[in-house]
């Protein structure tokens, strides 16, 4: 793959307005741009990231991130890792089902385990915990019933 | 009755749940189908019944505390979890792998995916209704392979072997030669497996052309594995990555034309040829020397003093059921921060339903077969 710098400055040269940071190798996006940028990064000639291969979400003491590693199958490149951002109150993130299926059940896991809504996605339930469990256990703060 | 007093009949869908005790579904998984007939018109998978939060417990514990635990993700397929873990945790410390290890991690690798698809090929054929005499056929050839991973790590399925910077233990006296008679005697049994399968009247007519996937889909759904492959992509991580030291193989990735539960058969079928190629590759050039590093040992015997860097990490494999991922996040102590697994059953699962819409209720069955899940992963 090219290096993330020069991806970082072909989407900001792409997509005027749209700022994004790199850290540790990620790169990270603003919750508004994610939806957009996730379309460009998948329909780009130049990265064509078709396959979008694990979505999960870190719970840290001030934020809650969403991490996405993306491959392209046709150019044989990857992975970019991708982190988008949000608070631990509301903790909405625009969903990338439509634009790469294999969100789906990853998002409905994400939210299940961690609380993060995902706006848009078109059947947002619990997947692994069962309805009408309240809590998110992934969540730092989580203490289980027994302990 | 009349054609035309038929049309005006008032007809409804029938909701049937299949599972979570079904013998067809494998495990503890539901299918909510809804039937027009015996037409699936909707389909909805339900899981999570041997839920145990895997990753809330692994971010409680060591580091190598949880290699135990990767064991009881996809429980036919110890070896390779074990070998995605190690890999994932060895790049995020920054360990090296001595070359006899490497080779030892391949040799288990290839006999895991051949244990995977023998398995699944005669539990796909229980499926399609021969009830259990396939199995046993495939059962007697594991028990072989099993009998030599109880040999170097003591168990037969929970083997825990992998170490990070090496594994646990070297071989045992007569380990090679035991794969060695693997190696000869497994295309014999592929032989005459394919003699009674590949070719049968019964099987074309209920694999062909049943539960397609289009390539396109297989993509943007996350499909990976011998499912993926047989939809016509060619992608297998072992040669994209070349992680270990695949890359030193000669072997070939056998692909699909229609994406159908046949091709899925029959991918697998080709796959574990390819992987006695690579045994036997790695039977022979196989050095002496350590089998763990003397950094990896000692972690080994102190998982407390065990604290990789800041930082985080993605580490993939080829595990026999598709891409098997790890996403750690380590804050410098000895017990991950953010513990990760991607399960390519669970991802595998999400377009069942777009398989199974418009075929009959029976070829639903047929169609989850050849996905290929276990539910000590898909619900962790």
């Amino acid at each position: 793959m090219k290096s993330l710098e020069e991806l970082k400055q072909n989407l900001e040269s792409k997509m005027p307005g749209v700022t994004s940071v790199l850290e540790e190798g990620c790169l990270v996006i603003s919750k508004n741009d994610w939806l957009e940028v996730a379309k460009f990064l998948k329909s780009s000639p130049l990265y064509s990231f078709d396959y979008l291969s694990s979505v999960t979400g870190v719970d840290y003491p001030d934020r809650l991130e969403a991490v996405y590693h993306l491959y392209s199958i046709e150019k044989k490149i990857g992975p970019l890792t991708v982190k988008v951002r949000t608070d631990r109150q509301k903790g909405e993130i625009p969903s990338v089902t439509p634009v790469w299926r294999s969100a789906e059940f990853q998002e409905r896991e994400a939210f299940d385990l961690l609380g993060i809504h995902f706006t848009g996605h078109p059947d947002l339930r619990r997947i692994l915990m069962w309805e009408g469990f309240a809590f998110h256990p992934l969540r730092k703060d989580y203490v289980a019933e027994n302990d | 009755m009349t054609e035309e007093n038929l049309s005006t009949l008032a007809t409804q869908t029938l909701e049937v749940s299949l599972g979570p005790q079904h013998p067809s579904t494998h495990g503890v998984f539901r299918m909510n189908a809804t039937l027009d007939g015996e037409t699936i018109v909707k389909l909805k998978p339900v899981m999570g019944y041997l839920h145990r939060n895997h990753e809330k417990l692994a971010e409680d514990m060591t580091y190598l505390g949880s290699m135990p635990y990767t064991d009881r993700l996809d429980y036919i397929c110890s070896m390779t979890n074990n070998f995605a873990y190690a890999l994932a945790v060895e790049k995020l410390a920054g360990l090296e792998v001595p070359e006899r290890a490497e080779y030892i991690r391949i040799i288990m690798a290839e006999l895991t995916r051949l244990v995977n698809h023998t398995l699944l090929i005669g539990f796909l054929l229980n499926d399609l209704g021969a009830f259990f005499t396939p199995v046993l056929y495939a059962f007697r050839e594991r028990e072989k392979i099993l009998d030599l991973f109880e040999s170097v790590s003591g168990s037969r399925m929970m083997c825990n072997y992998f170490r990070f910077g090496g594994v646990k233990i070297d071989f045992s006296p007569g380990f090679l030669e035991g794969v060695k008679s693997i190696i000869q005697n497994y295309p014999k049994f592929l032989d005459e497996f394919e003699k009674l399968l590949s070719e049968n009247e019964i099987l074309m007519a209920r694999c062909q052309n049943v539960g397609v996937l289009s390539k396109e889909l297989a993509i943007s759904a996350g499909i990976s594995g011998p499912m993926l492959r047989a939809s016509g992509v060619p992608y297998d991580i072992r040669k994209v990555d070349g992680y270990s030291i695949y890359n030193r193989f000669n072997f070939r990735v056998p692909i699909g034309e229609v994406g159908d539960v046949y091709d899925r058969y029959y991918v697998r079928i080709l796959e574990m040829r390819e992987s006695i190629k690579i045994l036997a590759q790695a039977v022979k050039e196989i050095p002496e020397g350590p089998f763990i590093s003397p950094k990896g040992a000692a972690g080994a015997k102190a998982p407390r003093t065990f604290k990789p860097p800041k930082g985080q990490v993605y580490g993939r494999i080829e595990a026999p059921k598709g891409e098997l991922g790890f996403y750690l996040v380590s804050d410098g102590s000895p017990k991950p921060y953010r513990y990760h697994v991607r399960p390519p059953s669970f991802i595998n699962l999400t377009i069942l339903e777009d398989m199974c819409i418009g075929n009959k209720i029976a070829d639903a069955i047929v169609t989850l077969g050849s996905v290929d899940i276990v539910l000590g992963e898909v619900d962790r």
